[in-house]
């Protein structure tokens, strides 16, 4: 399977930046210094140990967290308090929750369509079109009509996906999609990544996966302590890592 | 299998089970009896003990109840059919008394040739109750009720049609500012929007009612809030103040919890305050205070002052009540919103409070419940309420001197029927909005 990664093209324009970013909640020193740059198309994976900052760095892209210093430029907008710039950059972001976040009191169709009609403001009949294919796609268009407290984990956080695809977004943020699912309904989830990797995404996934980060990454981002401590391709990154943090890292997760 | 073996021993199953049905459960007035109610010696004392009790009551109510007399013209008269039926010293009550009063208990000192009045504001009331209450209806008669409580102000007080209308014509001025211009800036239009109205009421509506009044004057007879009494009183406040401390207290709860300084510090100061006062208070500072504030000359009918302070009243509570539902939805809901790009009053309008005024409904309508029943407290302001202030014109009556008890039955009796109502329409919605397949 690592050969998908090499198989897929990057392009040169820039889909999100980085440049010197600081957060801090109250004391904690939360994100130091932070500089990445992502090209579109580019399949990144963010790990780290917990309380390393890799949840609040991606959260700090589509501006569900704030950053104090610094500066985040997605899609060429830059992200300051300007509500309107915010919501750009949300509209073109999609997000994947651990928890799948979906709404209970809706069906998984209107979940689907919900932000394309009220936001993108496209017709009702076109957004459920839309959002039938996208269902499709993860495989649970016969599910369109049920609640999602009706559905099992796994097939939840595909509709997840699915709503957020739902938007056309341009760059897609997973914060660890499959930690709060069964062992048996990880795989589903993943193959669904998997597939989005390889049409081409821009994606961004903080996870503890790496199998799929060997099938799908371009690089691999190591976090420590709110800083970036090492990237690296997967190959190498698995194989050959340099630091020592990352290799105790890596000894503790690979290590059984 | 494993049990006829050592427990260590390796175990691999040959044959899967298929599912059975579960074992049929035994049923029987007896085990209902020994389950329920002498599942135990303490238990048994219990259910003695109760039973006990409830024959106390029924024995010493009942034949009162049932002695009752429903034709006499006043209380001797009552009294005199009870002891010739029932023997001397029988107890009964007099119903006929309601009988004889029932329309000053339904339209207090509503003048009696326009009763019609009343009673067609209440079956257009239902009519537009329904859709709200039932969404199976389309939501097109939606418009209908919008428009009812203009209608229902002209049928209940009446005089000219314009001044209500005008009210109309405000909030379609409101309307049409806010559609216009929110595209722009939504704070300005939220300003427009209120603002704009509020001077049309205040500085235009009044030439323009005289000017509307000369040319093509539509008008009923007028009735003062003065005369209005009874349930008809209990109904409008009750209705009024429920339909308008909802929104009310939804606002207060959305900014309670906003991270506007001012917006937050304003809703907790309303709230804390109205809910630390008592509710009669209030209704003083409506029937005598407000007088003084407001400049001379101005008419300031006691029937709204009332309602408005009734609303303020209740909506502090709905906004806790709500804010208990806000508090409740995970912060994933909200981040969700968040991330899917919707503005503050989307998320709010689509997500938020579809949810949390469902966790909020039961606590909601309890709110709404107390809020009917301390209508009756407008007697301490000089309203004829059923409760205390109609018994007490009705006992004025010499016939009448000295009923008591068959006043509080058939008013509690009406209430608890109106209440238990809005109890069930809850229990109906919490079950009709269930989303999960348990």
């Amino acid at each position: 399977m690592p050969e998908t990664a090499t198989k897929l093209q990057v392009s040169d324009e820039v889909a999100v930046q980085l440049v010197d970013v600081n957060k801090w909640y109250g004391q904690f020193h939360v994100l130091r210094d932070i500089n990445l740059t992502v090209q579109r198309g580019e399949r990144i994976v963010i790990a780290g140990p917990s309380g390393s900052g890799k949840s609040t760095m991606i959260r700090c892209i589509n501006r569900l967290e704030e950053h104090q210093q610094g500066k985040i430029i997605v899609d060429g907008t830059e992200l300051t308090s300007d509500l309107k710039n915010i919501d750009k950059v949300r509209s073109e972001v999609g997000m994947v929750f651990q928890h799948f976040n979906l709404f209970p009191h809706l069906t998984i169709l209107e979940n689907c369509t919900l932000a394309p009609i009220w936001v993108r403001k496209i017709p009702k009949k076109e957004a459920e079109e839309t959002a039938m294919y996208f269902l499709e796609k993860v495989k649970i268009p016969d599910q369109a009509h049920k609640y999602p407290g009706m559905l099992s984990g796994g097939q939840q956080q595909r509709v997840a996906i699915a709503r957020s695809l739902c938007m056309r977004p341009r760059i897609m943020l997973f914060d660890e999609p499959t930690s709060a699912l069964d062992p048996e309904m990880i795989k589903e989830v993943l193959d669904t990544m998997i597939q989005l990797a390889e049409e081409g995404m821009t994606m961004l996934c903080v996870t503890h996966e790496m199998g799929f980060a060997q099938a799908v990454a371009n690089r691999v981002i190591f976090m420590a302590d709110g800083q970036i401590v090492e990237q690296n391709n997967p190959h190498d990154f698995f194989h050959n890592p340099q630091s020592d943090r990352t290799k105790q890292f890596l000894s503790q997760i690979l290590g059984h | 299998m494993i049990g006829k073996t050592s427990p260590s021993a390796p175990y691999v199953r040959k044959l899967m089970l298929d599912p059975l049905p579960p074992p049929a459960k035994a049923s029987g007035v007896s085990l209902w009896l020994r389950e329920k109610l002498f599942s135990s010696w303490g238990n048994a004392f219990l259910t003695v003990i109760g039973i006990g009790l409830i024959w106390l009551l029924v024995s010493h109510f009942a034949p009162w109840f049932l002695h009752g007399v429903w034709n006499a013209d006043s209380l001797a008269a009552c009294r005199k059919t009870i002891a010739t039926t029932w023997g001397e010293g029988a107890s009964g009550a007099c119903w006929a008394v309601i009988r004889a009063r029932w329309n000053q208990f339904i339209f207090g000192f509503y003048p009696a040739e326009i009763y019609w009045r009343p009673v067609l504001t209440f079956v257009l009331f239902l009519l537009a109750l329904a859709p709200v209450l039932f969404s199976q209806l389309p939501r097109r008669l939606l418009w209908g009720s919008l428009v009812y409580p203009l209608v229902a102000i002209w049928l209940l007080w009446g005089g000219s049609v314009w001044p209500v209308a005008m009210i109309g014509v405000g909030f379609v001025i409101g309307a049409v500012l806010w559609r216009v211009l929110v595209a722009k800036n939504a704070i300005l239009a939220a300003l427009a929007a209120v603002v704009v109205p509020v001077l049309f009421w205040l500085f235009l509506t009044g030439p323009i009612d005289d000017l509307l009044g000369k040319v093509l004057p539509v008008s009923i007879q007028s009735v003062p809030s003065r005369q209005f009494g009874g349930f008809l009183l209990a109904i409008v406040l009750g209705a009024g103040g429920i339909v308008m401390s909802l929104p009310l207290g939804i606002v207060l709860a959305l900014g309670r919890r906003s991270d506007m300084f001012l917006v937050k510090m304003f809703s907790i100061g309303f709230i804390e305050f109205v809910r630390g006062v008592p509710l009669i208070a209030l209704l003083f500072v409506a029937s005598l205070l407000l007088n003084y504030f407001l400049p001379p000359g101005t008419n300031f009918d006691i029937i709204l002052r009332v309602m408005i302070l009734v609303t303020l009243f209740s909506a502090a509570y709905i906004a806790e009540v709500i804010r208990g539902g806000l508090a409740a939805l995970p912060r994933g809901q909200y981040e969700a919103a968040d991330a899917l790009g919707l503005d503050y009053w989307k998320a709010q309008r689509l997500i938020v409070l579809p949810q949390a005024l469902k966790i909020s409904i039961p606590g909601i309508v309890s709110s709404f419940i107390a809020m009917f029943k301390d209508t009756t407290l407008v007697t301490f302001v000089g309203l004829f309420e059923p409760l205390k202030s109609i018994p007490d014109t009705i006992r004025a009556d010499f016939a009448w001197k000295g009923i008591y008890w068959e006043f509080f039955v058939f008013v509690g009796a009406i209430f608890f029927i109106i209440n238990f109502g809005m109890s069930r329409y809850s229990m109906y919605l919490e079950r009709k909005l269930k989303r999960d397949n348990r």
